[in-house]
């Protein structure tokens, strides 16, 4: 010790620490340390950053996804609509036709006389299997038949979206005349005593002052240009502003109203007329929930309703708002979790479709992967590490498993295709396939990971079991590879889910597909989450939207549920030892 | 000791599933193929087929057209698909195709009418174009005065005619891998390049040198690739009102409550307007069925039959309100009687 030290100390340098230049330095290198540092922070928070985004939109995206607004009602089942053959057992109710039930009851709601297209879209506020719920009662319970069943009916996407706010905002004032509707169905005039209106309609000739003004402007902006067709549309504009600003200069003429304005209605004796034409002192308009009479309205107690959305900016008609928010004042609406989501296979229809097919078979095309590739890799692993020869022949090897492991995905189902199904005669879309094609796909993977566990464990604890009189093998099984476990663990667990979110290898081996039936073999058809996600994102329903969000959801679910369970079987591992 | 018994569980297991595969029994359920357009259509039918108890549901692939083309016309037998969705007609080379490897039956089906439809945000100003006018926007050369071609000159729409609006041509659109942008070359931009006298004589002449011209799209930023999802485009137009996007009808018409279509040669993309043939920009979509597996496979023909149902297919039925634009009633009788008799496609048909 003294020896190494002498001989370092011989060619001392005097260095005085204190001087102001070697202050400056040593203030230096701590300022170069704090920056890297510094930088290391914003790498991190700004990774966080992302994160934090990326998490926060799939989640406000979809979390709505997962409840689901349902009608509540009383639906009384008539015995002769789900029997057959004058007998009720579980196959005639399940084969029952339930659209004239769900008719009837929607329609006891509203009393009155509907028009034949207020009709049809009363039945489309609901899904086109919008009694499964009640279906289901009666399946567990067959002794409702012939009695009035309370039951919850799914709403279609469009009115569930409706009421998790993308429909109108509405506001009313309450009037002062008094007002007198000329029928209780079909177009009605409503005359009332004060100028109610006249707000309201200088209102509308404001709107049609800006129109005109607009199309002055563009009228203005072509005339700079020449040409013979830029004359003919500039006189088209003008006569255009023309009539509009005439109908402006007439206050008291009435007005026509259109789905691009606000839509104005009134609620009268209990039903709901939309307006057509304005003027100061009467409204026509179409009723679009009966009226209970035609009496005389007080003031104070009929109103003027107003949709501020035009109707031609949202999904659902005037007709549609007015009978889902009557729906609700009457308290027939209900917010539950949609188990659903999470029970039923896919459909076309998002407020049917669910990731229960997809879910299993994820499960299933990863329970093949890892059957197939944990022990082929480890062995593989082992072998290569421990008793190959090294020669030309393991570099060979060696080289070509790093080079497998960067061949894009797609190489891989190409492979699948050519081999398993052309050649094997394997199913298509079946889990089996995707799961061998997957395993190809990260053995590399696994095999890499494990070699570089196996490296890891110090050489002593072999060389101590050898010296003890372990063969080779015992060396390795009972002392070296139980040590190596929890590398091997991770690189697994990297390499399913790598498979876990893939999915172009499965294109070509036909699991990019539609499937409605819960897989229940390794041969059935299925699909996977990822695939879900992709095929759903390409929906043209709006509400598929956010369900893609749900699924990405269940996808990281899926991986914290197995990452989770890898690191407890890594701890257990672990603690063997 | 644990890990040996481990290692030859998961082995036999392995081997096992291989023996399992090996036994593979007949198929009972219906295989369908094809384009990425008609799969949304398709898939609705398939459901409704499951759910009315004609059969296990089908399964539905999306693979594109032409890579459709390809599984079905691969042979005959359970391997093989049984019908194909397509978003144009079948071609010569695919028909002979699928003669040479013994699929001799085919029954071509048309399903219906899909729009290409131009959109823009319904914020933007109110526009009418010609498919000249989306030519001279989006092609890489077009001839100038002379009749020469030049590197597309034209920055804005203004440009091109001073009645459309004064910004920036941006137009969103699916990358050349779609069979969108098949359907989109074809219906506008060769049309357009037509309505230009020279290049007429030019189709004439050389028609190689002519498909070059319209085949050609703009890569200097005007026209961006949007990807296959059309969802995205949606997006990106609601976000920025100066941009325009190519995409199918049924998007337009779910997100009527933010987009508008432009109008083409006056004609706005309207469910009528398509489906009378009136809007330019219209293609028919096909499925094509394997008459070979009639009967080998159950449900083929309970399945064509519902697709071509009133139910399904009319004006009012639910693939109209899933954004399938429907035949003309004549039409659609023929096509129906034609299905129903599982009528072959002739060699001379197709082209």
């Amino acid at each position: 010790m003294t020896d190494i030290s002498a001989s370092y100390a011989a060619p001392t340098r005097r260095v005085d620490v204190t001087s102001p230049a070697a202050q400056a330095r040593i203030r230096a290198r701590y300022r170069r340390e704090k920056r890297f540092k510094l930088y290391g922070l914003v790498a991190l928070s700004l990774a966080a950053v992302f994160v934090v985004v990326l998490i926060g939109d799939v989640l406000s995206r979809g979390l709505p996804a997962f409840w689901q607004y349902s009608l509540v009602l009383d639906v009384p089942v008539d015995a002769a609509a789900v029997s057959s053959d004058g007998k009720v057992d579980e196959a005639s109710i399940r084969a029952a036709d339930y659209y004239p039930l769900t008719r009837a009851a929607l329609e006891a709601v509203f009393p009155g006389e509907l028009t034949r297209s207020a009709q049809k879209q009363l039945v489309r506020l609901v899904s086109s299997d919008a009694a499964q719920p009640l279906r289901d009662k009666l399946v567990a319970d067959p002794a409702l038949v012939g009695t009035t069943v309370k039951t919850r009916l799914i709403l279609s996407a469009n009115s569930d979206l409706y009421y998790k706010g993308s429909g109108t905002p509405i506001s009313s004032r309450e009037m002062r005349g008094i007002a007198t509707p000329s029928g209780t169905s079909g177009d009605i005039t409503i005359l009332t005593s004060a100028n109610d209106f006249a707000d309201v309609l200088v209102e509308l000739k404001q709107r049609i002052s800006e129109q005109a003004k607009a199309l002055r402007a563009e009228a203005d902006r072509l005339e700079l240009f020449a040409g013979d067709s830029i004359t003919a549309k500039v006189k088209a504009l003008r006569d255009e502003a023309a009539k509009l600003q005439q109908r402006v200069d007439q206050p008291k003429v009435e007005e026509k109203l259109d789905n691009k304005m606000p839509s104005l209605l009134v609620a009268i004796d209990g039903g709901l007329v939309k307006i057509n034409t304005l003027s100061d002192v009467s409204a026509r308009g179409t009723v679009l929930l009966p009226l209970q009479s035609t009496a005389d309205a007080k003031p104070g107690t009929w109103k003027l309703v107003t949709y501020e959305t035009p109707e031609s900016n949202r999904k659902v008609s005037d007709q549609e708002v007015a009978f889902l928010e009557r729906l609700k004042e009457l308290n027939h609406v209900e917010r539950s979790f949609n188990w659903t989501f999470l029970t039923a296979g896919d459909s076309r229809e998002p407020e049917l479709a669910g990731i229960r097919g997809a879910l299993v078979g994820t499960a299933l095309t990863l329970l093949i992967t890892l059957v197939l590739c944990l022990p082929i890799g480890v062995m593989a692993a082992i072998y290569l590490e421990e008793f190959a020869r090294k020669g030309r022949l393991t570099d060979l090897i060696e080289v070509n498993i790093n080079n497998l492991a960067a061949v894009p995905s797609i190489v891989f189902g190409l492979l699948g295709l050519a081999v398993f199904l052309n050649f094997f005669g394997m199913p298509r879309s079946a889990p089996l396939v995707g799961g061998i094609t997957l395993g190809l796909l990260v053995l590399p993977t696994i095999i890499i990971a494990a070699r570089a566990a196996l490296k890891a464990v110090p050489p002593s604890i072999k060389e101590a079991a050898l010296g003890v009189g372990a063969s080779h093998q015992q060396a390795i099984f009972h002392h070296v590879l139980p040590l190596a476990m929890p590398g091997i663990m991770t690189g697994t667990i990297i390499g399913m889910a790598h498979a876990l979110g893939e999915t172009a290898p499965l294109l070509m081996i036909g699991m990019i597909a539609f499937i409605v039936d819960v897989p229940h073999g390794f041969t059935d058809a299925a699909t996977v989450l990822p695939v879900q996600i992709y095929l759903w994102s390409d929906l043209p329903e709006v509400a598929f939207k956010s369900k893609t969000a749900a699924a990405i959801i269940v996808l990281l679910m899926f991986l914290f549920v197995m990452n989770g369970a890898a690191i407890w079987l890594r701890k257990r591992f672990e603690r063997r030892w | 000791m644990s890990n040996k018994l481990i290692a030859i569980s998961a082995a036999a297991a392995v081997l096992g599933t291989f023996a399992f595969a090996g036994a593979a029994v007949a198929r009972d359920q219906i295989r369908i193929v094809g384009s990425s357009t008609v799969y949304p259509f398709t898939t609705a039918v398939a459901e409704q087929f499951g759910k009315s108890g004609g059969g296990k549901t089908p399964v539905v692939e999306s693979t594109g057209t032409g890579g459709g083309m390809k599984l079905f016309c691969a042979g005959v037998g359970e391997a093989n698909p049984d019908i194909t969705n397509a978003s144009r007609a079948i071609k010569k080379g695919e028909f002979e195709d699928c003669q040479k490897n013994g699929v001799k039956d085919i029954v071509e089906i048309k399903v219906g009418i899909d729009g290409l439809t131009i959109a823009q945000s319904k914020n933007g100003p109110d526009t009418n174009l010609t498919r000249q006018q989306v030519f001279q926007a989006l092609a890489a050369e077009v001839p100038d005065k002379d009749g020469k071609l030049i590197p597309n000159p034209y920055k804005k729409w203004s440009d091109i005619d001073p009645s459309l609006p004064d910004v920036k041509i941006e137009v969103l659109g699916p990358p050349p891998t779609s069979g969108t942008r098949d359907s989109f070359h074809e219906l506008f931009m060769e049309k357009g390049a037509e309505a230009y006298p020279v290049l007429k004589d030019l189709k004439k002449a050389d028609s190689k040198a002519f498909d070059k011209v319209w085949k050609s799209i703009r890569t200097d930023g005007a026209y961006v690739e949007a990807g296959e999802n059309d969802n995205v485009i949606v997006q990106k137009l609601e976000a920025n009102k100066d941009a325009y996007g190519i995409f199918g009808y049924s998007f337009l018409e779910e997100n009527g409550a933010n987009l508008k279509g432009v109008s083409i040669e006056g004609v706005e993309p309207e469910y009528d307007a398509i489906s009378a043939g009136k809007y330019k920009g219209a293609r028919p979509l096909f499925i094509y069925v394997k008459k070979q597996h009639v009967g080998v496979v159950p449900g083929i023909d309970k399945f064509v039959a519902e697709y071509v149902s009133d139910k399904a297919m009319s004006k009012d039925g639910y693939l109209a309100r899933k954004g399938l634009v429907a035949l003309p009633k004549e039409e659609a009788d023929k096509v129906r009687e034609s299905a129903i008799g599982m009528k072959t496609l002739s060699a001379d048909l197709v082209n």
